[in-house]
């Protein structure tokens, strides 16, 4: 195991052969895909290599991650080959890597690793929680081959219907719940702390939740063609962009629930084996402000993007539509919350408070305005 | 400023204290929120909707109330403009007065610290080297500037030097960008927006049009020439025509504004996916221009919008745009004559239509090429099938009242049987009432048409009424004249009642009419003789035979008795049918020019750059105090950091024992 120390302190190194393999998968998709990539799709493209290049740098869980991935990605496209029918009569897709039955997989090892950690947390086993985040990682594995089979999916349904899967409720959950463990994960990784694994999972647990009931009700999981107004490449960035927005505040949220348990716990009885196993609470302070910072920066560039997006497909880059407001009023109230950080006198638990009714702000945002109001944005009304 | 001086206790000036408020992270923060929460409102209540909506929603006193707060356009009202105001004067005044101390932080590197305050700082620490003073200060810059700090060696008193270390002075200058930009923003979308409208509206320059006219009888008032401003509109042009301007929706009423060229448009399209879903939006369009050599052509589509001398032409929407209609008029009643008449008509073309005494304005509304509608006679509503042409129209009455109709091209199967379908409905709230008309083996309507004549044919009603009447009195031993003459007129009379309005009226009839003791015996002998006549006069028609009728032939008398019996509901004498079309779409252009826009992105890209220096570029200062004595040289080493507290405890302790390592011995 590495230690804390270990990884903020090594010196700038690289892991070359993660790079070198990044460059080839990029000349790869680049030579095959040559032909249906337009230049903004190949600026995509070597963008997502260039980010996870860094992100993988120094992280080798985020580098296992994503090979895994891939391999199973590649192993799926080979078994469908054209067919799409052999969703239903190869077995392997079948049980395992058809996206329909990856996000199935998905969903149980959200659900198995949020009852492993909260074990872990209770009985105060590290190897518990080991098994948590181990299961957390497959879980994010399979959500991830999910997406990417999809996609693959999407283009066989018929010459003009592929699309990116995050084009709807569904997969946004999906994407969610992926993106979510992987933020929760690289901090994990960073503080050494597990015991918050439980909490951040109950968030992305009730999204998994949410997304099997609308899979089983509402049949959300059949592919449709994209209206035409969704027919962007601005897709590929814009929704990515706000869902590690999302999955930060909500991962900022948790942790504010978490932080108002403990100093609850502390203030009767500051022995308590909960305090004990959870982390210091200026520590849980401090990883509640980094997630809600991550999530600005990057809510900032999605909502930049969206008003790029808007440009060019309703004619202006803002027209107080319903969603953008919302946007807006998501990124007004954090801007807020990190300026009231910056003023002396708001100790932590007003802040976490503000941090767990930012979630429910970023949710109307995000589900609340599709269900109640009306706009231009006509994907995904519930 | 010097009054306020002597006023107040402080010794700060009025305008300082109105200053250090403005800019102060209290007022930041509420204006941030308050900001936020005056958001809201618009998103709740639908904006720029028509006010009669609203009068009707909230009743004429609240609808004052609100219209008074702008609330039907929060976003250009004038206390949300100002909030915003507030915020950005709030932000220019908080950005320079930080300005000096952040660029200072930015660059320098702190060579006046005290070794005391040094040794009071949260990070530092001491050891001792062997090595000579200079020895040690050059290692120990050499050291910094390895971990990618700035450095400088200042001589104190006493032979000290103090070596000043920094990294990440960038992080302030992300402070500056991130506020400038925000400022940069609001100035920029200002342009933009519709302020200059509002402001030209109130030196009563211009007036907001609210009547539907057509574009020559708009006043000049209402009118805005070409020029710089920003402005969003909208224009539908059809296939063929062409336009110069384009309308602003402005509250409840609109403005035209004048375009200095002219877009022509010469097709539009629609593509579908195979499971009818539309695909794709398009427009050809030709750009007239005097600038032009020859006039340009380009195609849009929904996403890809046509930039031309900085207006953005975009894709919004369709409509019909006049298509052509050949119709067949089908008498349904005898006002309304025996023979269809054939007319041509357009879409939006209103004309007068007689029947007898009686005359309906004909309003054609609306024609569709394709009608992807959920199957009725399948489950599943997800199961779709093109129902192929219809046209919507209105038929107003001379006292203004109108019903609406929506007719198919087509006829429409059910039960193996074809129909031609009409729908109807009194309030555009209402749905659609449908009208199944039974189509025969021609598939047209002449059968229906024969066999509702025959119903009026008072000779052969009377004639089958006469044989009826003497086949139920056969078994009476005498002939009673008054029974005959009374059976023989009831029965004419059913069948007139029929015809009029349906079993409906039979019913009121007997309810009304028949005594109440000899009602439940009577009713079903009514309501029978009145089908064996429907019967019999269906059987005179040529080809109906009632020895050899088929199942089918049956099913059709079926259909078409219930069908005149609900005529009467129907409202129209006659039945539109579309024989022959020529669709003329009409394309929705939208046309924005925004001149603030560049400035927008240029601030949305230092907002970026801005907030990513500000999070992920921590400052960190190191100082080391050099000091002579006894031949060795002692370290004092201290540091700090602006943010990430908790990764620099780590930083420094890691740092230091580099440090202490490389350059000497003997720790402390
Ligand atoms: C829409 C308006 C504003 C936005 C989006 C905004 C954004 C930000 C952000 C993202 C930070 C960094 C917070 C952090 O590091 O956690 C910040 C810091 C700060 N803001 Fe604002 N701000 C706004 C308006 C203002 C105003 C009006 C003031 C005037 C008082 C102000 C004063 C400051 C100060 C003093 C800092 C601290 C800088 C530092 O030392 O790092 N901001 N602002």
């Amino acid at each position: 195991m590495t230690t804390n120390t270990e990884i903020m302190t090594k010196p700038a190194t690289h892991t070359w052969w993660w790079y070198g393999l990044l460059l080839l998968a990029t000349i790869g998709i680049l030579t095959v895909y040559q032909e249906v990539l337009d230049v903004y799709e190949v600026s995509i493209l070597i963008f997502t290599a260039i980010s996870m290049a860094m992100v993988g740098n120094k992280w080798p869980g985020f580098r296992g991650h994503s090979i895994a991935v891939a391999i199973l990605s590649l192993i799926a496209l080979q078994l469908y080959g054209s067919d799409l029918g052999a969703a239903e009569t190869n077995g392997i897709l079948k049980y395992m890597l058809a996206s329909q039955s990856a996000i199935m997989w998905m969903s149980v090892f959200f659900i198995a690793a949020t009852f492993t950690y909260f074990g872990g947390l209770i009985f105060r086993s590290s190897y518990t929680e080991q098994v948590g985040s181990a299961f957390t990682w497959i879980a994010t594995t399979f959500g991830m081959t999910g997406l990417m089979v999809r996609w693959r999916e999407t283009h066989m349904m018929g010459a003009d219907i592929g699309y990116i899967p995050v084009s709807n409720l569904y997969e946004v959950f999906i994407l969610f719940a992926v993106v979510t463990a992987l933020i929760y994960l690289f901090y994990e990784r960073r503080y050494q702390v597990r015991s918050l694994g439980g909490f951040v999972l109950l968030v992305i647990s009730a999204a998994v939740i949410f997304q099997l009931w609308y899979a089983f009700e509402r049949n959300a999981h059949e592919i449709q063609p994209l209206v035409p107004a969704l027919q962007s490449y601005w897709m590929k960035i814009h929704v990515p962009a706000n869902f590690i927005g999302y999955g930060a505040f909500a991962m900022a949220a948790m942790i504010g629930i978490a932080y108002l348990l403990v100093s609850w716990r502390a203030n009767k009885d500051p022995d308590s084996g909960l305090v004990k196993a959870m982390p210091p609470l200026t520590m849980m302070d401090d990883l509640m402000y980094k997630s809600i910072a991550l999530g600005f920066a990057f809510f900032t560039v999605a909502t930049i993007l969206g008003a790029l997006w808007a440009a060019e497909a309703w004619g202006g880059y803002w027209s107080w539509d319903p969603k953008e407001t919302w946007a807006l009023i998501v990124w007004l109230n954090y801007a807020a919350w990190l300026h009231m950080r910056m003023t002396k006198g708001w100790n932590g638990v007003p802040m976490a408070w503000w941090a767990i009714v930012g979630l429910f702000v970023t949710l109307f945002a995000f589900l609340g305005v599709n269900m109640f109001l009306s706009g231009l944005h006509s994907y995904g009304s519930l | 400023m010097s009054d306020a001086t002597k006023k107040g206790p402080s010794s700060l000036s009025f305008t300082r204290r109105l200053l250090l408020f403005i800019g102060s992270m209290e007022l930041a923060i509420t204006l941030l929120l308050t900001l936020a929460i005056a958001s809201v409102i618009g998103t709740v209540l639908q904006q720029n909707q028509p006010y009669a909506d609203y009068v009707i929603k909230f009743g004429p006193y609240w609808f004052d109330v609100f219209d008074k707060l702008g609330l039907y356009d929060v976003y250009s009202a004038l206390w949300f403009v100002a909030i915003l105001a507030l915020l950005v004067i709030s932000t220019s005044v908080c950005v320079i007065r930080h300005f000096p101390a952040m660029t200072k932080e930015m660059w320098q590197l702190r060579t006046n610290v005290q070794k005391k305050s040094l040794k009071a700082m949260h990070h530092n620490s001491q050891w001792q080297s062997n090595n000579n003073l200079q020895t040690v200060a050059n290692n120990l810059q050499q050291e910094f500037k390895n971990l990618g700090f700035r450095s400088r060696q200042t001589v104190k008193q006493e032979d000290a030097i103090l070596i000043s270390a920094m990294r990440g002075g960038m992080n302030r200058l992300g402070y500056l960008f991130t506020h400038i930009a925000i400022v940069v923003i609001c100035v920029g979308g200002l342009f933009d927006s519709n302020m200059p409208l509002k402001l030209a509206e109130w030196r009563g320059d211009i007036k907001i049009e609210t009547r539907d006219l057509s574009i020559r009888e708009i006043p000049a008032e209402s009118r805005l020439g070409e020029g710089n401003q920003g402005f969003r509109g909208s224009v539908s042009i059809p296939e063929g025509k062409a336009s110069e301007v384009v309308f602003l929706p402005v509250r409840d009423g609109y403005l035209l504004q004048a375009l200095p060229f002219r877009i022509e448009v010469k097709d539009f399209r629609i593509e579908h996916y195979p499971n009818g879903q539309p695909k794709s939006f398009e427009s050809d369009l030709v750009i007239h221009d005097e600038e032009l050599d020859a006039p340009m052509e380009a195609t849009i589509a929904v996403n890809h919008p046509l930039i031309y001398r900085g207006h953005a032409i975009y894709q919004a929407s369709f409509s019909d745009g006049g298509s052509i209609l050949s119709l067949d008029a089908w008498p349904l009643d005898s006002r309304a004559g025996t023979e269809p008449v054939s007319i041509q008509t357009k879409v939006f073309e209103n004309r007068q239509m007689l029947w007898g005494e009686e005359s309906m304005q004909l309003e054609m509304i609306d024609f569709r090429p394709f009608n992807i509608n959920p199957d009725p006679t399948e489950d599943d509503s997800r199961n779709v099938r093109d129902f192929g042409p219809n046209f919507t129209f209105k038929l107003r009455t001379q006292t203004g009242e109108a019903r609406e109709y929506e007719n198919y091209m087509f006829p429409v199967e059910r039960d193996g049987r074809e129909y031609f379908l009409s729908g109807v409905r009194n309030t555009p709230s209402e749905s659609f009432a449908y009208l199944y008309l039974p189509v025969d083996e021609d598939g047209s309507l002449n059968r229906f048409l024969q066999y509702s004549a025959l119903l009026r044919d008072q000779q052969l009603v009377s004639s089958i009424a006469n044989s009826m009447m003497i086949e139920a009195l056969a078994m009476l031993p005498e002939r009673d004249e008054a029974l005959e003459e009374s059976l023989q007129q009831t029965l004419e009379t059913l069948i007139k009642m029929f015809v009029r309005g349906g079993f409906d009226e039979v019913r009121d009839f007997i309810d009304n009419n028949l005594p109440d003791a000899e009602r439940d015996n009577l009713a079903p002998a009514y309501l029978g003789m009145l089908r064996e006549m429907l019967a019999r006069i269906y059987f005179t028609m040529d080809g109906i035979d009632a020895e050899t009728v088929g199942n089918e032939q049956l099913l059709f008398l079926q259909d078409t008795v219930d069908t005149i019996g609900t005529l009467s509901r129907y409202g129209s004498p006659v039945f539109l049918h579309l024989t022959d079309f020529e669709h003329i779409q009409s394309t929705g252009l939208q046309i924005a020019k925004a001149p603030g826009k560049n400035v927008v992105y240029f601030g949305c890209a230092l907002l970026v750059i801005g907030i990513f220096l500000l999070f992920y570029l921590p400052q960190r200062r190191f100082w080391a105090w050099l000091e002579q004595e006894n031949g060795q040289t002692n370290i004092i080493l201290a540091g700090s950091t602006n943010r990430n507290a908790r990764e620099f405890d780590t930083f420094f302790n890691e740092q230091q024992t580099q440090l202490a390592a490389k350059t000497g011995n003997s720790n402390l």
